[in-house]
């Protein structure tokens, strides 16, 4: 029998509400359960199937090698390039599939969102959650990659989980305002692609952040995914650059966008259902 | 602990429609418009409401002040027009939408199921979905693994349960997602027109398997069209009437005081008096038809298995006093096949003394009648003459489903419009062959 704690109270709620994050942890089995339906049917009916995982950050990685590598002869922080540029499209693929599905998963949940009640929070955490077999298969072939080249990782590897981290809170955050904007306004669909192509190249992917002095170098922390990439090539492959401050100076950022993120969305969450 | 398991009060929603304003009178108004648009949406962005909300200045209250109180245990109907408010309110309850105004409180766990199969994915196999709509449905995972077999069973798809939903025939598709819906067991279940999938076995399946659900003492909110059943499970009804409570009480009132509500507009007369096409003396003249119940009350709507009086209307020609009248009708289904008829000399009574206006009635109890419109012809003779027949017959029998054999069954498709109850026994016939042998 319930007691009388099992009580719901339903009614209208004004201004900024609470996250309510013991009930997300109570629906964590459907998290599981989503971001594995997810997962199973990314790549079903295709023919090349998971490798899909590795041909997009591998041949953008040939791409760049060509043209920024040889051809631009764009320096690598003495690294040999193509590994150089591997090691930030690893962690940049993830983030950005991460953000494309959880701008687009509300929308894709619709009908679910009007027929079931559950903590609406759970589509874009298990969008982003979805890729990250993408990005094992993808670091698979990085540490491949570094065995060719003879590079071995520093005690610093051990950091690579914050890193990686990073990359959740990152994608999470920016996923949360997207996605609850894009309920209302199906311009997001359009604005994710353009934003993902103009962050790559905000990006220290093609091209090393040493680039800048100080204090811009810092500053250009700003977008937490310079604090990543840098993190990954100073984790994995030993670049001599100390990108502290940078990470701190991301990490806080990302975590803003988190917060700030988070709040929103449950502030909208009330008109899901209503509009999406 | 108190015993109430749903309480709301004067719960109500309010939706933005999509009224447009006046056409803009001038160029430089539309311009303006169009360029502030954009701001005003944003700023309504941020105040949290729906988008659009800032055009939209027409309003509608899909419900309105919705007060009521449902005990532990009652299993409780909730019926309606379409666009009434009935799924908003079980919207409101499993907490998909907020309430504009107002409040409910909810004791215990619930489960709703406004759709059976939200969230199946076409691509997944038989087995994977039914783990993934358990979840969605609020099962903990130890939970599906106990009762998989069972869903399994009851969804009668064995063999196809590793094949991937899209190959699914409609039939096994819906029957999977009911079989999981079915063995969610929460403490209040909130039910929205589920039962309206699958071929009528299935069906009975379901109906019966709502049954045992209500028979174990939880607490039950079933929205549906299917008014049978709902009067053979619920014990109470709500009715739902542009967004408000209009009654409250037993389910077979609240049922027919829908079905008069719903119907009224329904025209079931045929200018009588008028209609020149008809035979007959003219001695007597039918004017009118209607139905009543056996309270004398005039009701639009029949319903298989009522007890409904057919009554007829007539005047006498001036200074006529007809001895030996003889009245009959006939009902005819849509197709104008003739159903049956029925003359009162048949049950042995004709009728003497007739008053210069009055009313022949015919009460026929259990109406073996399925849903439909049938028309009623009718016929008077006076010994053995013609008095009247309106050609076009008397007016229109509307029938509702109905509880016909007392089990809430249904009973077989329109197409079969009658029905007949009977009593089924089994007899044992290999007994007597043993005793040759031996």
């Amino acid at each position: 029998m319930p007691s009388d704690s099992d009580v719901i109270i339903v009614k209208p709620s004004k201004g900024w509400i609470s996250l309510k994050l013991e009930e997300l942890w109570e629906y964590r089995e459907l998290l599981y359960f989503m971001a594995w339906r997810d997962i199973k049917v990314r790549y079903k009916q295709t023919v090349l199937g998971a490798a899909w995982a590795i041909i997009q950050p591998f041949f953008t990685m040939v791409v760049f090698s060509i043209f920024f590598g040889k051809l631009a002869g764009v320096p690598s922080d003495g690294l040999p390039y193509p590994i150089f540029a591997y090691a930030a499209l690893v962690p940049w693929t993830f983030f950005a599939n991460g953000l494309n599905m959880a701008s687009n998963s509300l929308v894709g949940s619709a009908n679910l969102i009007k027929k079931v009640y559950f903590p609406r929070l759970v589509v874009p955490i298990s969008g982003v959650i979805s890729g990250v077999v993408d990005f094992v298969l993808a670091f698979a072939v990085l540490l491949g990659m570094m065995l060719f080249y003879g590079i071995l990782p520093t005690v610093n590897i051990m950091w690579l989980p914050l890193f990686v981290l990073l990359i959740f809170i990152t994608a999470l955050g920016v996923g949360f305002w997207l996605s609850a904007l894009n309920v209302q306004f199906r311009d997001v669909r359009y604005t994710v692609p353009f934003l993902t192509q103009f962050w790559l190249f905000a990006t220290p992917i093609a091209y090393p952040s040493s680039l800048l002095s100080e204090p811009w170098r810092t500053l250009y922390g700003i977008n937490p995914m310079v604090g990543v990439v840098e993190g990954f090539r100073w984790a994995l492959l030993g670049a001599d650059t100390a990108p502290g401050p940078i990470i701190a100076v991301s990490a806080l950022v990302a975590l803003a966008i988190l917060v700030g993120g988070a709040f929103y969305f449950r502030r909208m969450e009330k008109t899901f259902a209503d509009v999406v | 602990m108190s015993d109430i398991a749903i309480r709301t009060d004067c719960l109500s929603k309010q939706y933005h429609i999509g009224i447009r304003h006046n056409e803009y009178r001038t160029l430089r108004d539309t311009l303006t418009d169009a360029l502030a648009a954009p701001f005003r949406r944003v700023k309504s962005l941020f105040r949290g409401e729906p988008y659009g909300a800032a055009d939209m200045k027409e309003k509608i209250w899909a419900l309105k002040d919705v007060s009521f109180q449902i005990k532990r245990g009652e299993v409780v109907g909730v019926i309606g027009e379409n666009g009434a408010g009935k799924t908003t309110l079980l919207k409101i309850l499993s907490r998909i939408t907020e309430p504009t105004e107002g409040q409910a409180e909810i004791h215990g766990r619930v489960g709703s199921l406004l759709e059976v199969g939200a969230g199946f994915h076409p691509e997944l196999t038989g087995r994977e979905n039914v783990y993934l709509n358990g979840a969605i449905l609020g099962m903990k995972k130890a939970e599906i693994v106990h009762k998989f077999e069972e869903i399994i069973d009851f969804a009668m798809i064995e063999k196809f349960i590793d094949t991937p939903v899209k190959y699914y025939s409609s039939g096994m598709y819906v029957r999977l997602a009911f079989a999981v819906a079915a063995h969610l067991e929460p403490e209040i279940l909130l039910v929205d027109e589920v039962l309206a999938v699958g071929d009528a076995h299935f069906q009975r399946k379901c109906l019966s398997k709502m049954d045992e659900v209500a028979t174990t003492g939880r607490t039950v909110l079933f929205v549906s069209h299917n008014l049978a059943a709902v009067e053979n499970l619920c014990k109470r009804v709500l009715l739902i009437e542009e967004g408000r409570v209009a009654m409250s009480g037993d389910a077979y009132t609240v049922v027919n005081r829908y079905l008069q509500g719903v119907n009224s507009a329904v025209k079931n007369t045929i200018s009588l008096v008028d209609s020149k096409d008809r035979s007959g003396d003219g001695r007597i003249r039918l004017i009118s038809f209607h139905l009543e119940d056996i309270k004398g009350n005039k009701v639009s709507v029949a319903r298989s298995g009522m007890d409904v009086v057919f009554a007829f209307g007539f005047h006498c020609q001036e200074g006529e006093i007809p001895r030996n009248v003889d009245i009959g009708f006939s009902i005819h289904s849509e197709r104008d096949q003739t159903l049956f008829v029925l003359y009162s000399s048949y049950m042995g009574q004709v009728f003497d003394k007739l008053p210069t206006v009055g009313i022949f009635r015919c009460h026929i109890p259990n109406l073996p009648l399925h849903s439909g419109r049938y028309r009623v012809g009718a016929r008077v003779t006076i010994g053995q003459e013609e008095a009247d027949w309106p050609r076009g017959g008397v007016g229109y029998l509307e029938v509702a489903e109905g509880d016909f054999y007392g089990t809430g069954n249904k009973g077989f498709a329109r197409s079969a419009p009658f029905m007949v109850s009977g009593q089924w026994t089994l007899t044992d016939d290999s007994a007597p062959f043993i005793e040759d042998e031996s």
